[in-house]
């Protein structure tokens, strides 16, 4: 069952100069973007900085809203939705962020962090909020007596299960995991990835899983969906995409990321270049500039999604054997 | 190459000593090393093992607080530790340099570049203006650095994160110097930039016969790049050995379990082995083996005391008990 869907999602910030400046220009930060999440199982969201995978993450919260495109939730136009299912959609989509040291608030007990959502959203009595919360440290693996002390006295690991168990108060459908675990320290990254499968598999929940180290997010998603400029340049199930990656993009980035083993070779693809700036992106495909395979066509005509080996990539090299 | 080494360290320790003398933190503990010219070097550790610690010992660039306790260092057969300041610093940047983290932190942000990239040249080797300003031309250019004689009159803001970085990559080898330490130097890039950025390393090594240490929590980077590794837990080297050893055959638990944790590509949607617990904290230290209360492997004596190094194989340290205690059929 689909999710949540996304349809031409773009989000233009303005440029403006001077203080009662008139716009001129605008950074295309998501650009068009279509995806789907299925219930219960995990969108991976790929690509360098710039690439827009964190103001994708703020429109799903809808911490921002698009420009342009429509989300669809449970099979419901978001901008459709009165004050009251708007508040539904913010129960049911809650979000884990990276640095659990920023993100829990230091003068608060663990108790009152993870039972403020349910203030906020239920007319609970203090015993059942208690309980509530109880249950939901059982749940991510805290002792009892971890309710009544403050972020502080946690290391970095249990800070985000404190943080995780937040953001299941509410039951929600859709977690969206914004690098949950880079600051971590290593030793502890496998025990929350398997905590958040764990949880997954118990409560059915969905994941958004943004992530820059590959390897994890292959390791996590049912599918992935990889990003470059503001564009989906390939969409697949995970496994697809992660072993043979098709788009000239995911080839260089799944080349670049690291072995785990010394015995390990991989293809050497090595990007020239940076990623240029959203303001005043490359006509035609944005990826041309450092693409190995650039074609004459690629500066014009911009390649659109087409489906190609499985997958959906937007590539001019694919145009043919569809 | 010859058979005494580059850099030798013999049981190095560096203590934080709080104001008042009253507890010590033990930040790099009985810690042994060598390393050859020209070979790579991993140093691998979670945040607060005592890695950067132990690179800043190497270089005595260490605050205040920290004090090189006992232990001995030797760089080309010279004694570190019996140098006056005077000789270290002229050791720094020259012989030894350092690559940090952060380059927009390494770089004055008030000064153009083609001054900072000359300014060791010009220090260590009290060369004209002129004449480093060439020098460093030539450095920007090895480090690949397109359109460069606009690039030197810029200033660090007006590059990229991944430009910068070769920048404070082309100042450390400026002096040709025999060793570079690495201290997480790509951790601030993008994927695709730290594949460029450690290609670049690799061939700057090659071309220049540098010897290189990489600190790192990263164990890609160490399977990439590295020769050997050492495995620092808690301020000490629980395990050190040729990078094919320690990946193929870890003999110390706690190595094993860091290899066996990594989500690896490819690789189905299986569960991750994962460390119970968490990184001890080195104020207030474990008695015995500091790793012991995640260990899967404990026996009493870890509890008591801590164990000292076993050569497991030539090459191939470990500091366990399990270990000593004898040959053990390997899974």
């Amino acid at each position: 069952m689909i999710l949540f869907e996304a349809d031409g999602l773009t989000k233009h910030f303005p440029l403006r100069k001077g203080l009662f400046g008139r716009s001129n220009g605008a950074v295309r930060a998501v650009d068009g973007v279509s995806f789907t999440i299925e219930a219960g199982r995990t969108l991976g969201v790929v690509g360098e900085s710039g690439c827009g995978k964190s103001t994708t993450a703020k429109l799903v919260l809808k911490l921002e809203e698009p420009t342009g495109g429509t989300i669809r939730f449970m099979g419901k136009k978001l901008h459709d939705l009165d004050a009251a299912g708007l508040r539904e959609y913010r129960k049911s989509v809650q979000a884990v962020f990276q640095d659990p040291f920023a993100s829990l608030n230091p003068r608060m007990r663990v108790s009152d962090i993870v039972a403020e959502p349910l203030i906020t959203n239920e007319t609970l009595t203090k015993g059942e909020a208690r309980q509530r919360v109880a249950r939901l440290l059982e749940l991510v693996g805290l002792p009892d007596r971890a309710a009544d002390l403050f972020p502080h006295e946690f290391s970095g690991g249990q800070r985000q299960r404190i943080a995780i168990a937040r953001a299941l108060a509410l039951s929600p459908k859709l977690v969206v995991l914004d690098e949950p675990v880079s600051a971590l320290d290593v030793s502890i990254r496998a025990q929350i990835l398997n905590l958040l499968r764990d949880l997954q598999r118990d409560l059915g929940l969905a994941y958004l899983f943004i992530a820059h180290d590959l390897a994890a997010v292959a390791h996590m998603s049912h599918s992935i969906v990889v990003m470059y400029l503001g564009k989906v340049v390939e969409f697949g199930p995970a496994k697809t995409v992660a072993t043979d990656p098709k788009h000239p993009y995911t080839q260089a980035l799944f080349a670049a990321a690291l072995p785990s083993h010394p015995d390990e070779t991989r293809e050497e693809i090595i990007l020239t270049g940076e990623v240029p700036s959203p303001i005043n992106p490359p006509a035609g495909c944005r990826f041309h500039p450092r693409c190995i395979h650039v074609m004459p066509r690629c500066s014009e005509v911009v390649p659109e999604l087409q489906t190609a080996h499985g997958r959906e990539v937007s590539c001019h090299l694919y145009d043919a054997v569809r | 190459m010859s058979d005494r080494p580059l850099l030798e360290l013999d049981k190095l320790s560096t203590h934080y000593v709080t104001g008042r003398g009253t507890r010590t933190v033990k930040a790099v503990d009985e810690v042994s090393l060598t390393l050859r010219a020209g070979e790579t070097l991993g140093i691998v550790g979670e945040s607060g093992s005592g890695k950067t610690t132990l690179a800043l010992s190497i270089l005595r660039l260490l605050p205040t607080a920290a004090h090189i306790v006992s232990g001995s260092m030797h760089f080309e057969g010279e004694d570190l530790l019996a140098k006056s300041p005077v000789e270290m610093r002229r050791m720094r940047g020259k012989r030894i340099a350092m690559i940090l983290q952060d380059p927009m932190a390494s770089l004055n942000p008030l000064f153009t570049v083609g001054d900072q990239v000359a300014e060791p040249v010009r220090v260590h080797e009290h060369t004209s203006r002129r004449s480093a300003r060439e020098r460093a031309g030539a450095l920007l250019r090895s480090v690949k650095i397109p359109a460069v004689t606009q690039r030197l009159r810029e200033y660090p803001h007006q590059m990229s994160g991944g430009m910068r970085q070769r920048i404070v990559g082309a100042i450390a080898i400026s002096c040709e110097p025999g060793l570079l330490i690495a201290d997480e130097p790509t951790t601030s890039l993008d994927v695709t930039i730290q594949a460029q950025y450690l290609k670049l390393l690799r061939e700057i090594q090659r071309e220049r016969g540098l010897a290189l240490i990489f600190i790192t929590h990263n164990l890609g980077i160490v399977a990439h790049m590295c020769d050997s590794v050492a495995v620092m837990y808690a301020g000490r080297v629980v395990e050190s050995g040729p990078v094919r050893r320690i990946f193929n055959a870890p003999a110390h638990p706690y190595t094993r379990a860091l290899v066996e944790s990594i989500p690896r590509l490819g690789e189905g949607p299986e569960r991750l082995t994962a460390i119970d617990g968490h990184p001890p904290d080195l104020i207030s230290l474990p008695a015995g083996c500091a790793f012991h209360p995640r260990c899967p492997q404990v026996i009493d004596r870890c509890r008591i005391e801590a164990p000292d190094t076993v050569e497991v194989e030539p090459d191939h340290r470990a500091r366990c008990w399990v270990m000593a205690a004898g040959p053990r059929s390997r899974a």
